[in-house]
């Protein structure tokens, strides 16, 4: 069944966009993360321009997480004060993002530079998560005790000024980091239309040191909020939501979710870590593929405003 | 602008058509608004048209042929070119047009080449390759712009918002003609100007032009059209709409 998209102006069929939105969000219920990094390259690869892919992204990254901290906050799992710190940092961020995307959209470099940033941080992040996984799995299988961190272990983060306490996660830290990694994150959501939490997750758990149970509650509460400031700066400054597209994604990811969370509990951390990891890594290496091939057009054609 | 060039083309011609009365061209369209809805893949316009005192001989003879156009409004519009920079493809150069037609569609009796020779079609700029694209940047080297303007020439036939429907006009009578025209599924909303010309064994010797204003109806339309109007409120309705969905997804899929 054929459906016209009202901003991408182009037709797609609804039932691919439902499954789309399916299998990510079951993914995303699975490994705890908003799934944005999955639904904007996808969105790509099937033809929506690159723009309003991350700004639909954005929007729909929104209902995955707030689904997903509605259940963290019915567990007591989630630090509002750490994730009102992040989301301050977030918002400067995220509005430094938008005035990027566009000035690289009238320069049109938005799309190279949309690709070059996911397969850098995809490979990255999927490579360090592929060599942890697969040492875990290893000493889990030669039968050692998994090494656990200790809660007096410090880093040079910790020693910044400007402390401030955290109590449901049990924290006595700078919020200078804090908000830096708010701000990183708000950023990249803006200008990928991913929620983040593929970063802000073990971002949280190695550097700022949070206990495992708040971080994915905590990050999931502030995306909501950066991604929600990121769709209503790029629904009125670059008209790139396309809300029919969105809630396609929605519908079928809030679905997906749900099974996806129950499926992710049969799993092993470790395991889940080593799929999330391949998941990710092939992701950039598409992406990346895409940017070395020679392209089928080497012109392009686009509107402007000349004054 | 191009009316004014119009015009005076035509003042210059009238010494041709030498046997009075002198023959002329007309044509009408059925409406003068187009709505395509949400599902539009793309139509056929068909435009009706008559000549005026028409030399019956001429006629039989088949030297008369008419060439019929629809040019979407103008436009702004950045070429821009791909090139390798470190094993990467990089939009590197890129040319900005002022004034081209988002969409150009013509249909003929016969093929273009058939009708009149390439001057003619020069100076009536008349057809696809014979548009002018003003460049923004007059500095820019000649060789340059050809290039951009070829690219963007391809670009658009390969979208087929630039298109050629050889034999797309024909005679129904020695007075009546039809003639049909491509719409592109992604044509352009606003002001199209449907023109005819008509030649006779190869002169050019009338024209005559029609409005068509195409908008685009429907539910999505309506969502764009708040899209950009009321960008705020779309935004923050986009936003209830995800959570309100975030929510109802828990509700109905719970599984813990």
């Amino acid at each position: 069944m054929g459906i016209y998209l009202p901003i991408a102006e182009i037709s797609v069929n609804v039932f691919v966009l439902l499954a789309m939105g399916a299998a990510v969000g079951f993914l995303s219920g699975m490994f705890g993360v908003g799934g944005g990094f999955l639904i904007t390259p996808l969105l790509i690869f099937y033809n929506i321009p690159p723009a309003i892919a991350v700004a639909t992204g954005a929007n729909q990254v929104i209902a995955s997480s707030f689904s997903g901290a509605l259940s963290h906050l019915k567990r007591g799992t989630l630090d509002f004060k750490l994730g009102g710190v992040l989301l301050a940092g977030g918002i400067v961020g995220s509005t430094a993002g938008i005035f990027v995307f566009g000035f690289l959209r009238r320069l049109g470099q938005l799309d190279l530079f949309i690709s070059l940033l996911y397969v850098v941080l995809l490979g990255t992040v999927g490579g360090l998560m592929l060599v942890e996984s697969v040492n875990a799995l290893r000493a889990t299988r030669s039968g050692a005790a998994p090494v656990l961190k200790k809660s007096g272990q410090h880093n040079w983060i910790h020693r910044l000024p400007l402390k401030m306490r955290f109590r449901a996660s049990k924290l006595f830290v700078s919020v200078i980091p804090v908000l830096g990694l708010g701000a990183g994150i708000g950023f990249l959501s803006s200008i990928m239309g991913v929620g983040g939490g593929f970063i802000m997750v073990p971002a949280l758990i190695y550097l700022l040191k949070v206990p495992t149970n708040v971080v994915i509650g905590t990050s999931l509460f502030q995306i909501i909020f950066t991604s929600a400031y990121t769709t209503l700066v790029h629904a009125t400054t670059n008209q790139t939501v396309d809300v029919m597209l969105a809630f396609l994604l929605m519908a079928g990811g809030v679905a997906g979710a749900q099974y996806g969370a129950k499926a992710g509990q049969r799993l092993r951390g470790e395991q889940l870590r080593a799929l999330l990891a391949l998941l990710v890594l092939a992701v950039a290496i598409r992406l990346a593929i895409d940017l070395f091939v020679t392209p089928p057009n080497l012109y392009s054609l686009s509107a402007v405003d000349l004054n | 602008m191009a009316a004014a060039l119009l015009s005076l083309s035509v003042a210059a011609f009238p010494a041709i058509a030498q046997t009075p009365p002198t023959e002329n061209i007309q044509i009408g369209l059925s409406t003068d608004n187009v709505s395509i809805t949400a599902g539009f893949s793309g139509a056929d316009l068909t435009i009706f048209g008559s000549l005026e005192n028409a030399d019956p001989l001429v006629a039989r003879q088949g030297r008369y042929d008419v060439i019929v156009v629809l040019e979407g409004p103008a436009r702004p519009v950045v070429v821009r070119r791909k090139d390798r920079v470190l094993g990467i493809w990089i939009n590197l150069e890129s040319e900005t047009f002022e004034n081209v037609p988002v969409s150009y569609s013509v249909a003929t009796t016969r093929p273009l080449q058939d009708v009149t020779d390439p001057n003619s079609y020069k100076q009536l700029s008349l057809g696809a390759s014979n548009l002018y694209m003003q460049p923004a940047d007059a500095g820019d080297s000649p060789a340059t712009i050809q290039e951009f303007t070829a690219a963007l020439r391809e670009r658009k036939s390969a979208t087929g918002l630039y298109s050629e429907n050889v034999g797309g006009v024909q005679f129904l009578s020695q007075n009546l003609f039809r003639a049909t025209v491509r719409l592109a599924p992604n044509v352009p909303v606003g002001t199209h100007k449907a023109r005819a010309f008509l030649f006779k064994s190869g002169l050019f010797l009338k024209e005559s032009s029609a409005q068509l204003e195409i908008r685009k109806s429907g539910f999505e339309q309506s969502i764009f059209r708040v899209a950009h109007d009321y960008s705020f409120l779309y935004g923050v309705f986009a936003v209830s709409l995800a959570m309100l969905t975030g929510w109802l997804g828990r509700l109905v899929f719970r599984k813990d």
